[in-house]
């Protein structure tokens, strides 16, 4: 699993720890790979920053998007059931 | 001598429903079920509205037993509009997402990028994709 924000490594660092997540946090400041996946919210953030909307993508061993997750309504997110649901039916076994 | 006039109790416990009936969604927004629709904020403003109402018919239809008019009148006006804003925030502003027509489906492959980690290391996707069965990429909005 890999968490994709603007937010820089610092602030990554210290929420992972403070509640205790184990995966990968990606830094995205100046929202490239945002921009790439179409997930840009113009303005959405603290002071009118640019941010990124709630999105989910999965992803198999060969690099090929298996599942997408894109919400209508900021409120809903991705539920833990769901993603791993759509895990399983690539294969759990070693994945991030 | 007139009769001492009765408390409208009914009016001010059914402005606290409302009032908790916006306060709470914080707390219901951990839980999947009311936080991707507020039943449980919804069913607070239900029973505050039912005892707002109440308490209004007491004071405008039998003033001389109950007190509460004007303070009726108020709570009434306020519960509505907390009521609304709530509406307005929960089926109005939360909706206004962007279309992202443009992202990626399944299928096609994912764009590449190389980003840092919190332990300021560059981590790139085929790095990822190559060691693993399959990777679940979450963007949020942030920790602000």
């Amino acid at each position: 699993m890999v968490a994709i924000s603007v937010d820089t490594p610092e602030i990554n660092r210290r929420q992972r720890q403070k509640l205790g997540y184990t995966y990968t946090f990606l830094s995205d400041p100046k929202a490239e790979a945002i921009r790439r996946y179409d997930v840009l919210h113009r303005g959405a953030g603290p002071n009118g920053t640019d941010i990124a909307r709630p999105a989910e993508f999965l992803i198999d061993s060969s690099g090929i998007i298996r599942w997408v997750n894109l919400t209508e309504n900021l409120a809903v997110r991705a539920r833990p059931e769901q993603v791993l649901e759509a895990f399983k039916q690539e294969g759990p076994a070693g994945s991030q | 001598m007139t009769a001492k006039k009765n408390s409208n109790w009914s009016l001010w416990i059914g402005f606290l429903f409302v009032l908790a009936g916006f306060l709470s969604y914080a707390f219901f927004a951990q839980f999947p079920i009311t936080r991707d629709f507020p039943w449980a904020n919804l069913l607070l403003f239900a029973v505050g509205g039912i005892l707002l109402v109440l308490g209004l018919f007491r004071a405008l239809g039998r003033p001389q037993i109950y007190r509460g008019k004007i303070s009726g009148l108020i709570l009434a006006a306020l519960g509505i509009s907390i009521f609304g804003l709530f509406s307005y925030i929960f089926f109005y502003q939360l909706r206004q997402v962007p279309l992202s027509t443009a992202a990626p489906r399944v299928g096609q492959k994912a764009p590449e990028f190389t980003l840092s980690n919190q332990d300021g290391k560059e981590v790139s996707l085929s790095d990822l994709v190559g060691r693993s069965k399959a990777v679940a990429l979450i963007f949020y909005r942030g920790f602000w």
